[in-house]
This record gives structure tokens, C-alpha cells and sequence, in this order.
């Protein structure tokens, strides 16, 4: 309890700190009332049902600070050549510790009415919007929630208004760095208004064995007929802490799909929330973990059928070798009004050595009476006569194993429609491996 | 070629093989045959190298070297291959690299250059040519989505494109019909020469129609209790297997 209040108390001076240097702005009374909360909330524990697989002690064992607070430092702009996604043209936002980065950046001619933009500077350039559409509804709230909005200072921004398609992926590129221990807090709002189109690609990066804690809150609203695709990319250092909890809201006849491809940090809690209001949706989660070492990778994803006749789908995939944990929570509610719901979740790990581990937990809670639904959560090694088939053509035992996990993980890699990106993800997985690639 | 003496092997605790002979030299085709249960895909996979089966006695020679220490992969760099009975799908790995990459490891032990590009492509045209196979199917995935008959030319495939000293096709013919039957055998008769050799095992006589082996081996109970040359299978087809098992002794 003590080192629970010790890092509350470094966190709410921080916030007196924060205060003096940040000058007054439109968050200023959002962040006021965070602090309150933050101060009266605690962070969850493992007596909490939906943190029972994760212990988050580690990352309370450490002061990180608010990266505003030492915006004014000179420090080296981080070359961020190796990061972009070859042959692939983008609008790139580059994030350093969590602030825009405008000389890093690039962003390409957008239509009339599209905003691809950063929250600081919206707040500054059109804060009329940053009012309307900052959602400030916090009741699933947690303390890391609370702690991101107490410092609410940058993130990125899409704004798709009705009929425009934004052609170019949107690549989002985060990096933290390896000095001041920095806590790192995006707050990210994507909005596509009605029959409107975008890829965005989030990525988390630091250096290795850096020292940070990345914890992000991301607003995704989908309207009426919007196809949109997010992909979240998060290959932090091995001695980060990662928590991003992401709300999406779809209304009638969108798509959304969601990639959660995590290979980095040494904690990692990704919280996914869907809900699903309006009638024929699409909702398409997929997700890769790869853990090795001592990583512990944790995602909570929660589907919530509010209306009649749709559909979600959910394939989440994990490879964990030496004394990596696992954990995937998949719940999904169906409404008593959601009639001709179809919803199907599948969960399947590969254990590499006998010290990884996975909890699976899917949770169905169906209140409907005609519905299709389904759950299943394999864990197993790599498919033993697969491997003495490969073997039998004379390939050598590692790289026999290389082919076997691209195979295993193919039918989500498979659904990147993004060749360019298929590409650096499958690079990832190789490289965070150390296999060889095939 | 390969010398198999008394062999001995257990999967799971449960003996098999039980002491089998066989020597097969250059230039000669065996087929083994024997009911079901008899433990001749156990020799087909003891002999490619299956980690699940384990050599209880005896020696496997395969060109003056005993094999039964030796990985899978080993084994295959040494010139020895499998046909599988059940040809495994790997999707997100096409035939392609897959290939290739056997190829390679298969060169870099003889101390071979790797192959080009360009000579690859032509080696894979020219073999999917005799199978009667399209050669866009390089950029599949290996076997997936790929039919029954498809998954086994598949395995003539790569059985033409290694070209091992040995191959031991462990019943390709089973589940196709006449036409693959054909297209396989004709594989395997492209395949075959004077200096290589040829196991294969199968239940049924009519895949030695279109294959014509020089030795019939009959399988029974994990022991080799009958061989003779090709008019055995035809027997065996006539009049089944009840008449060899009579013969035996009874066990004990």
C-alpha cells in the first residue's frame, strides 16, 4: 500500500509541476478533475477479476516522469529511417515521448475538411472541435485511465468527415527515449463520420533495454457505412511498461478492424472495447502476440453486442518462448435485443519452452435467443509431424521452426491487406525471434 | 545402397518392428506390402528419421553409414526421402521457398554453390511439366488447399526436384484414382535409374501396374515373412493375405 501511495503522491507532484509549466489551455479543468479522481482511485490489483493475470507492481516500482515536463531539453532527434514502412506512401506523424514532432513528421495533401493533426495543436488552432469531440465519459475508467487524462497534453487526431477517404495509410510512429525515464500518455481520437474510408497504422517503439512506461487512451467512433482499419504496432523496448486501453464505437452497417501486434515491452496490457450500436456491423479483431524472455503480454478485449444482425470476429494468436506469460480475456455480450447476432472468437498459443505460459479466458454473456456464437482456446506446441515433415526435406531443425510459426500465425498476418506492412510485421516477428525469416 | 539389419523399433512403449532384414541395392525397386497394422508406414517413417519411433536394435546402413542416430534432416541432406502418406500443409510458406530452401541445405552439405534464381525456376518448370502440373503453383502455399491427389503429386514434385539416392514413397497411391495413379508412376519411372533406388510401400497391387518393383516384400506383424519378385503381389491380389498368415507360427 505504501508504494502505491509513494508513487500516487510523485505522480500528483508532478501534476503540481506540470501546472506551473503547462499555460493554461482548454484541458486545464479535464486534467483538474482527473487528478481528483486519480487521487481517490487505486490502481488495480490481482484481487481485481479483470487484472488477475497481471501483476502491475513492477511498474509502480518506478518514477517515471511526465515527458512534458522536459519538452525544453535539447535532445537528439531520433532517426527514424529504420521504423518506416518501405515502399509505402503515408501521412506520418512522428510522436517523440509522446509530442508531436513536426520536423520528423510528414503529412501529405488531405481533402477539404479532413484533419490529420495532433491534439496539442488542435487545442490551440481549433479548440471549438478538441470540445465537441474529446470524449470525457471516464466511468470504465481505472487509475492508469485517470493518470493519462490528469497529464491530457498531445496524441494524434483524425478527423474523416462525411463521403472523404483518406487514400494514404496514416503511420503514427511513437518513440520514446532512453533518458529522464519518461512516462509517455497519447491520447489518441479517430472519428469517421458516415460512409467514409482510412487505414491507420499506430506503432509504439523505443530503444532497447530503455526504461518508460507508454500508457495510452484512444477514442475510435465508426459512423454509419465507415470502413475503417487500425492497426497498432507495438514493438516497445523489453523494459517498457505498455498500457493502452482503446474504446471504439461503431453505429449501423460500418467495418472495423483491429490489429493488436505485440511483440515489445516488458508488460503489456492492451484493453480493446467494442460496442457495437447499430444494426448490420462488421467487427473484425485480430491480434498477435509474441512474447519471449520473462515479457508478460495481456489483452482484454470486450465485444458488446448492442443491436440486432451483426457480426464480429475475433482470431488472436500468440507464440511465447522462455518464461513469457500470456494472458487473453475475450468477452462478448449479446444483448437481449440483438437477435441474429453472429459473434466467433478463437484463441490459439504456441508454447516454445515449458516455462511460457497463457491464461485463456473467454467469457460469453448472450441474452439473445437467435444467435450464432462460438469460442475456442487451443494451447499446444509447434504441430510435431509438421515439423518432422519439413525436417524430412532436409531442412535443418531451426529454420523447420521458423516455417512452422510463419505458418501457425499466417491467418492473421494473412488478413494485413497492406502488402508493405505484411512485410515489416512479418520482419518483426523474425527478427523479435531471432529466427530466420521465410 | 541401404542395409537393414535386424531392426528393431517402439512407439509409445508398443514394439512394431520386430526385427526386420532388407537390403535394397542401386538401381532396384521394393515394394513392401502387408494388411493393415502390419507396421509398414512405422518402416517408412523409422527409416526417414520420426523422433515419435524409437530404435530399440539393429543397424540402419544407408551408404556405409548407420543413419539410426541421425536427425530427420540429416538424413535427407544424406540423399534419403519420404513421400508422406499424409502430406502436411504449411500455409504462409510457399512451395517456392520451401523447395528452395531444401535445395540449398541439400547443396551446402555436398559443398554445392547455391542455386539461381533462374536455374531453380527452370528446374521447377521442367518438373511440374512431367507431373503435369501448373507451375504457378510455386507461389502457393505448400499444399495448402491443395486436393488429395493434388498433396501426392505434390510429393513426386519435390521427390524430382532433391532427386535423393533413396525415396521411399509410403502409399502414395492410396486415395487416387486411376489418372494421378498414372501421373504419379510416371513420376517415379522418370525418377528412377541405375544408381538410385526406390522403397515402395503400399496395400494395394495396382499401383505395381504402372511400377514394376524387381523385389515384393510381405509385412507381418513387424517381421518380413514372404518375399519373392513381382508375381508375389499379383498373388497377393488373387488371394489376400490369410493364406501367408496361415503359414506363420502361431505366437507363443
Amino acid at each position: 500500500m505504501n508504494k502505491e501511495n509513494n508513487i500516487k503522491d510523485w505522480y500528483l507532484e508532478n501534476f503540481n509541476q506540470f501546472n506551473k509549466v503547462v499555460s493554461d489551455d482548454i484541458f486545464k479543468s479535464l486534467r483538474k478533475e482527473a487528478s481528483a479522481k486519480f487521487e481517490n482511485s487505486d490502481f488495480p490489483t490481482k484481487k481485481d477479476e479483470e487484472w488477475k493475470y497481471t501483476s502491475i507492481s513492477p511498474i509502480l516500482n518506478h518514477e517515471f516522469t511526465p515527458s512534458p515536463l522536459f519538452m525544453g531539453d535539447k535532445e537528439v532527434l531520433p532517426i527514424i529511417d529504420k521504423y518506416l514502412i518501405k515502399d509505402l506512401e503515408v501521412h506520418l506523424l512522428v510522436f517523440v515521448n509522446g509530442i508531436f514532432n513536426k520536423e520528423l513528421s510528414k503529412i501529405g495533401e488531405v481533402e477539404n475538411g479532413i484533419i490529420i493533426d495532433n491534439l496539442y495543436n488542435l487545442s490551440k488552432n481549433n479548440p471549438e472541435f478538441i470540445s465537441e469531440h474529446l470524449s470525457t465519459k471516464n466511468d470504465t475508467n481505472n487509475s492508469f485511465n485517470f493518470l493519462n487524462n490528469v497529464f491530457t497534453y498531445d496524441g494524434f487526431v483524425v478527423y474523416i468527415p462525411k463521403n472523404k477517404v483518406i487514400e494514404k495509410p496514416i503511420h503514427v510512429l511513437n518513440i520514446a527515449s532512453n533518458i529522464n525515464k519518461p512516462l509517455v500518455q497519447p491520447r489518441n481520437i479517430v472519428i469517421a463520420e458516415a460512409n467514409t474510408e482510412a487505414n491507420i497504422i499506430t506503432e509504439y517503439v523505443g530503444t532497447e533495454k530503455s526504461e518508460y512506461f507508454t500508457n495510452i487512451l484512444t477514442d475510435i467512433s465508426v459512423d454509419e457505412n465507415s470502413h475503417i482499419t487500425f492497426f497498432k504496432l507495438q514493438n516497445e523496448s523489453n523494459a517498457a511498461y505498455h498500457i493502452d486501453k482503446t474504446e471504439i464505437i461503431q453505429k449501423a452497417s460500418s467495418v472495423f478492424n483491429h490489429f493488436s501486434l505485440s511483440f515489445g515491452s516488458r508488460i503489456a496490457r492492451n484493453d480493446i472495447n467494442t460496442k457495437l450500436d447499430g444494426e448490420n456491423i462488421e467487427t473484425h479483431l485480430y491480434g498477435l502476440y509474441l512474447g519471449n524472455e520473462e515479457q508478460h503480454i495481456d489483452h482484454h478485449t470486450f465485444i458488446d453486442h448492442a443491436k440486432p444482425n451483426c457480426m464480429s470476429n475475433e482470431l488472436y494468436k500468440g507464440i511465447l518462448d522462455d518464461k513469457a506469460h500470456g494472458v487473453f480475456s475475450g468477452k462478448i455480450l449479446v444483448n437481449q435485443i440483438a437477435q441474429k447476432t453472429n459473434a466467433f472468437q478463437s484463441n490459439k498459443s504456441v508454447l516454445l519452452s515449458d516455462e511460457a505460459s497463457i491464461d485463456a479466458k473467454p467469457q460469453l454473456e448472450i441474452y439473445a435467443d437467435d444467435v450464432k456464437c462460438s469460442h475456442g482456446a487451443t494451447v499446444g506446441k509447434l504441430d510435431e509431424q509438421a515439423y518432422f515433415y519439413i525436417r524430412s526435406r532436409g531442412v535443418s531443425a531451426e529454420s523447420a521452426r521458423s516455417m512452422l510459426i510463419r505458418a501457425f500465425i499466417d491467418d492473421v498476418v494473412s488478413e494485413i491487406k497492406i502488402d508493405q506492412l505484411k512485410e515489416k510485421v512479418s520482419d518483426t516477428i523474425f527478427e523479435h525471434l531471432h529466427r530466420e525469416k521465410f | 545402397m541401404i542395409k537393414i539389419k535386424n531392426l528393431h523399433a517402439n512407439v509409445e512403449g508398443t514394439e512394431i518392428l520386430k526385427g526386420i532384414d532388407l537390403e535394397v541395392n542401386p538401381g532396384e525397386i521394393h515394394a513392401i506390402m502387408g494388411p493393415n497394422g502390419s507396421g509398414k508406414s512405422t518402416l517408412a517413417n523409422v527409416l526417414a528419421g520420426h523422433e515419435s519411433y524409437e530404435v530399440t536394435e539393429g543397424e540402419i546402413i544407408f551408404e556405409n553409414k548407420n543413419i539410426v542416430e541421425m536427425a530427420p534432416d540429416e538424413r535427407a541432406r544424406e540423399g534419403l526421402f519420404l513421400a508422406f502418406q499424409y502430406p502436411i500443409e504449411i500455409p504462409g510458406v510457399s512451395n517456392s521457398v520451401f523447395l528452395k530452401t531444401a535445395i540449398n541445405e541439400i547443396r551446402k552439405h555436398k559443398g554445392e554453390e547455391e542455386i539461381s534464381a533462374k536455374d531453380f525456376l527452370a528446374l521447377i518448370r521442367e518438373k511440374a511439366e512431367v507431373l503435369g502440373m501448373d507451375s504457378s503453383l510455386i507461389s502457393r502455399s505448400v499444399n495448402q488447399g491443395f486436393s488429395g491427389g493434388e498433396k501426392k503429386r505434390n510429393e513426386i514434385l519435390q521427390l524430382l526436384t532433391l532427386n535423393p539416392k533413396l525415396a521411399i514413397l509410403d502409399e502414395t497411391d492410396s486415395g487416387l484414382d486411376i489418372d494421378a495413379l498414372k501421373i504419379v508412376a510416371h513420376g517415379v519411372n522418370k525418377f528412377k535409374n541405375d544408381n538410385n533406388a526406390v522403397i515402395l510401400v503400399t496395400h494395394y497391387q495396382r499401383l505395381l501396374d504402372y511400377i514394376i518393383p524387381d523385389f515384393v516384400h510381405v509385412l507381418y506383424k513387424g517381421k518380413i515373412v514372404k518375399s519373392g519378385d513381382k508375381n508375389l503381389a499379383l498373388e497377393l491380389e488373387e488371394r489376400g493375405y490369410d493364406w501367408i498368415i496361415k503359414e506363420q507360427p502361431q505366437a507363443v
